[in-house]
Formats: structure tokens, sequence, C-alpha cells
């Protein structure tokens, strides 16, 4: 399916920021906007919700603690139990250091798993970009257009007044 | 603009916009290998050469290869195994500690030091391995159940705990340096022309667009990964020292030895990382990123963690004579007057008084003299290491057994090996990979000065900071807002 937007082209962070929160003030549904580097205070102005990352990053790692813990207390204390110097079997205090480093594992990994996924993100052969100097030094703010492209004119004037400094447009093919 | 400081030194000079940025770090990667990186490569290659030779003789024939004997049993081995752990603390701590921490300078050398963790981990690990002289068993250190039936890895054992501490350490540093990348590749991808090239970057990539949304994940998940990596820096070398700490050898058996490894190992990284980023900014013409107020304040914190090592050294003399132990103190004594003395005298010398000068604002600030004193540090740690490993072994209860160690050539052979690995992965990331973390040093960018704004070209003819600066587009009567973000 083909889709087509209209693409501001800012230069400054701080006036894309008023941008934004003008457009979307104007009653236009902001499509995403792309930025070389992170825009604080932009989730605001878009309206995007607190992540919920953290809490799932407090899941794995309780996770990674308690996998660890039965871990060494069912192999030492239970499956098979190893006299080492007339020790306890199960040695908590000796339990610790593994116990933290797999904590420390699942919460990387399973943040890395979590933030590739609902990202999306994930080798591929080609990636469509509205406008590679989005990586590079400008940020861009996409809207999507319907079939007839009829509210070009205006969305092109409301981000002119916003300080885009070019306005274009762009046909991306999604599946 | 708004939280320009007149006082402070700027993070990146030379008056760069984001797109100077983007063309100064990619030139790099776009450009055809120079004659100076073919030539250091070439070099590089040669050592890694030594080191499967050395690696060869070692597995073929044994371990007795090596100049290990009944009494000292551990020598250059584990020393090059904690040097190199050591050596990889620093990234860490630059791109997570520093980054917990908002220390924005740490936006230009972040990505070459964690670059330099990931390399000295992997020289690091090459030595346990070998060591256990049949490396194709090494799978038998985790908790599988070994054929016979179902006997388990004993997790009592801090050679255990530092298997999972250095996997931990080295799976947990390629995620988070990994994902730092991802930015830049797709800067590298919107920029490449050649099919190769936009076909690898693509791959590497992963499909970045620098959407709002992504951007804000990416930034939650950083901090989480730089809050669970700052406990596990600290983590992994107390655990490399309880290996020595948790022993009842005289010289080993010591309450300090976590806090002054981790001080060590952040001492020696940073010596590491200085040598590194010395040469890197001459070699790739950096010095408008790397700048001479980064070099100095590396230097503080080897100053600080060098100083935290002189005192340990004194307080461990003085425990010694103060737990009446005999022995205890016979291995101190030893240690300092004895057949070793030499290797004290260099561990001392390197590592008590080197950073000492660091107060004096000019070495701080001298190029040549920072790059001499980060040389002189490496040895000293390495020494520092080999003075704790064999002169605590190499006397023992039994003077009968009592032996000295020199090592073989293959000894050798694996410790220059090891440097040659660490700089060919080294040049092969500095030309491939962006060694500058583009995005991050984008976002500081607005709020560093250098000789007046720097960010937009335009302003700089304003000699101060203008509130609303003419941006290029921008409606006049466009307000500010002040308060919206850092």
């Amino acid at each position: 399916m083909t889709k087509r937007y209209a693409l501001g082209i800012f230069e400054d962070e701080d006036v894309l920021l008023h941008a934004v929160e003008n457009v979307r003030a104007a009653g236009v549904k902001i499509h995403d906007v792309f930025s070389p580097y992170p825009v604080h205070g932009i989730d605001d102005a878009l309206g995007i919700e607190r992540s919920r990352l953290p809490i799932a990053a407090f899941f794995f790692g309780m996770t990674g603690l308690a996998f660890a813990l039965w871990m060494q207390i069912y192999m030492l204390g239970f499956d098979w139990p190893m006299n080492i110097g007339g020790k306890p079997h199960i040695a908590l205090p000796a339990f610790i250091p593994v116990a933290f480093e797999l904590t420390v594992f699942f919460t990387c990994h399973g943040m890395a798993i979590t933030f590739f996924t609902i990202t999306g993100l994930y080798p591929r052969f080609k990636v469509p970009v509205m406008d590679v100097r989005a990586t590079d030094d400008k940020f861009v703010m996409a809207i999507e257009l319907d079939e007839s492209s009829s509210q070009l004119p205006q969305l092109t004037q409301l981000l002119r007044d916003n300080g885009a400094s070019e306005v274009n447009q762009k046909e991306m093919t999604t599946k | 603009m708004q939280h320009v400081s007149a006082v402070r030194e700027p993070l990146v000079t030379g008056g760069k916009t984001l797109h100077d940025v983007t063309q100064d770090i990619c030139y790099q990667v776009e450009a055809k290998p120079n004659i100076r990186w073919m030539a250091a490569l070439s070099v590089a290659l040669f050592f890694l050469g030594v080191f499967f030779y050395s690696v060869y003789r070692t597995v073929w024939f044994g371990i007795g290869e090596w100049g290990l004997n009944k009494t000292v049993n551990w020598a250059w081995d584990i020393t090059n195994f904690v040097w190199w752990v050591g050596i990889g603390h620093a990234g860490t701590l630059i791109s997570a500690v520093l980054l917990l921490f908002r220390q924005k300078w740490r936006s230009s050398i972040n990505r070459a030091a964690e670059a330099m963790t990931i390399f000295a981990v992997i020289c690091a690990a090459m030595f346990p391995v070998l060591h256990m002289g049949r490396p194709w068993l090494a799978f038998w250190v985790f908790p599988l159940q070994n054929t016979y039936g179902s006997l388990w890895a004993n997790f009592n054992s801090p050679l255990l705990w530092d298997v999972f501490a250095i996997s931990t350490y080295f799976t947990v540093s390629l995620v988070f340096w990994y994902i730092g990348l991802i930015p830049d590749f797709a800067t590298i991808r919107d920029r490449a022309k050649g099919t190769i090239a936009k076909f690898s970057y693509s791959m590497l990539s992963f499909g970045w667009k620098g959407s709002a949304k992504a951007w804000s994940r990416y930034e939650t998940v950083s901090l989480i990964l730089a809050g669970v990596s700052t406990p596990l820096v600290l983590s992994v070398h107390t655990i490399v020292s309880m290996d020595f700490a948790t022993s009842i050898v005289p010289g080993w058996h010591t309450t300090i030895f976590p806090p002054y490894f981790v001080a060590g190992a952040i001492f020696s990284g940073f010596a590491m990382v200085l040598t590194l980023m010395l040469i890197t900014r001459v070699v790739f013409r950096l010095e408008d990123y790397i700048t001479l107020e980064h070099i100095a304040l590396m230097n503080k914190i080897m100053m600080v963690t060098g100083s935290i090592v002189g005192v340990a050294y004194i307080t461990e003399f003085f425990i010694a004579w103060y737990s009446q132990v005999e022995f205890e103190q016979y291995a101190f004594i030893n240690r300092a007057t004895g057949p070793y003395w030499w290797a004290y005298a260099a561990m001392m010398t390197c590592n008590v008084i080197t950073p000492q000068l660091v107060w004096i604002r000019r070495v701080r600030y001298s190029i040549p003299l920072t790059f001499v004193l980060s040389i002189i540090v490496n040895i000293g740690m390495w020494f520092e290491r080999f003075v704790i490993i064999v002169t605590s072994l190499h006397r023992d209860y039994l003077p009968s057994s009592w032996a000295m160690f020199s090592p073989s050539i293959i000894d050798i052979g694996l410790y220059v090996g090891t440097l040659g690995l660490f700089f060919t992965l080294f040049l092969l990331f500095a030309k491939f990979f962006p060694v500058i973390n583009m995005a991050e040093v984008k976002t500081i960018l607005k709020y560093t000065v250098d000789n007046g704004p720097t960010y937009n070209p335009k302003r700089a003819a304003h000699a101060t900071p203008a509130p609303q600066p003419a941006i290029h587009g921008a409606p006049a009567s466009a307000p500010v807002n002040y308060n919206k973000h850092d």
C-alpha cells in the first residue's frame, strides 16, 4: 500500500518543538518526527506516553535473580549435594555473586530484546527512509496525506509559518 | 543555547555544525584506508601471527610450554588476564557511570572506550581458557551435567564466579555498545554510495530511522543499561580480586582487595584510554572533539584512582604488620626486599609517584607528557599484578619448595600476541565503525561554547549567546520555552 506524507524539514530542535505543538494545536495529526539525535521534550509535545520499559527491566532482573538462586540451590543443595570442607550444601553467601551476575545478565539481554522487538529493529537489506538528512542534520516532521493530497497547500503554509525550511512530499510503500 | 556556560571550557571546539559532525566522523569510514592505518594494521597483524603461533604451541604441547613450575603455578597468564580485564573497566566507567552522573564530556570518548572494553575482555578471556590446557573442554565451566551423572559446577568457587562475571560483563558491554552504534550506523547508511556499504550498514543499522518514539525508548534503555552496568563493572573486578582474596595464601588473603582492585582497574583503564585517544585524535584528526580539556579530565580521574591505589599499597603493608601474622609479614617484606624487589620498585614508582605529577597543570594539559605517563601507568599496573601473583607464590610455607619464575618465549609471545589481537580489533573498529558517537555529540553542540555560540554559524557574530538565535526560517516572534528541555 502506498501512503503519502507531507514532510516539514526543520533546522533546529527548538523550532521543531514549537512547530510540533502548534501543528497539533491546529488539529493536524503528526505521523512521526525523525531527528538525528533525541530531542528532549518531544515526547510531551507529541503526546507519547511515558515508556513502561523500566517496569519490564525490574521483572527481567527478578527473573534472573530467582533463576540463579533456584539453579544454585537445586544443583548443589538437592540434586547432587557435595561435601566441600564440611560446609553447608546451601551456602547462600557464596551464591550471591552468581545471583547478582545473572540478575544483570537477564536485565540487560531482556531489555535489549524487548527494545528491538517493540521498536521493530532487526537486520534488513533495505531501509526506506522519509528523508536521508534526518540522520544527519535535519529534523523531519511527517504528516500523512489522504489520496488526493488536498490538504497539502494548507499544510505547507502551516509548516512554513512554524519555521519549516522546506516542505516536501513523499510516497512510501508499506506492506 | 540557554544552558551555555561562560565559565566552562567548550566540549567541542571549532564551531561545528550538526553537518560538520557527520562529515568529520564519517570521513574516516568512507575514505580509502590511509597509509598510516595500513602500516599500523600490518604491525598488529604480525603480532596477531605471534599470538596464533603461541596458542598453537600451548594447545598442541600443553601448558608445559609456559614457564610455570610447581611452586609458581600462576604467573604471566593470570597477570595478563587481570591486566586486560582491568583495562576494560575504564570503558564501562565512561559509558555507564559518567552517563548516570551526566558528564557530557564523555560523549566524544565513550564509543572508542567501550570498544576498548570489549576488545580488552576478549584478550583477557584468552588466558584462563588457554590455561585450562584443553580449551576444547572450556564449556565444562558452565553448569552442565557431566557425562557420567549429575555432578554440577561448584558455585562456591570464586573461579566459577569469574566465569559468570566475565561472560556477563562481555555480553552486556557488547549489547550496550551495539545499541549505541545503531543510530550512527543509520547515519552512515543514509550517506553510503556503494552497494556493499549501503547493504552492510543497512544490516548493521537494524532499520533505525530516528523516529521520536524510538529515540525515547533508546534513551530509556540506555539509562537502564547504564544503571545495571555500573554495579556490574564494580562486581567484575571485585570477583576477579576474590580469586585471590578468598584463598589463604599470605599476600592474597586480604579484605582490601575488592576496592583496591577496582580502583586499580579504573586507573589502568584510563591510562589505556588516554594512550588510545591521544593516538586516535591525531591519526583521525579529531582534535576538535577530543580536546585538551578531555585529556585533562581523564588525567584527573587517573590521578584520583592512582592515589587510591597508592593508599591501598600502604594500607596492605600496615595491615600485614598489624596482623602480627608471621607469614603475612614475611610475604610483604619479601615483596619489597626479596628477589623480586625490582618488580615491586617498578610498581611503586609507576603507580604511586607518576599519577601525582598530574597535580601540575602543565603536565595535565601536555599531550607528550600525558602520553608518556599513560604508558608508564600501563607498565606499572602490569607489574602490580605480577608482584601480587608471583611474589606471593614463589616463597610458600615450605622453604624447600621455594622457586623463582622466568617466563618462556611462549609466555612472552602470548602477551605481545594479545596486544596484537587487541590492536588488530581496534584498528578494524576505527576504520569501519564511527569512532565517535555522532548522535550524542550532536546533542551537546548547542550547549557548548567556542568563542561564542558554535551551533549556528549565523550566530557566530554575537559575542554572547543570544536567547533567541536567528534560525533560518523561524518567525521572529516564535516564543522560546526555557524550561522545557535540558
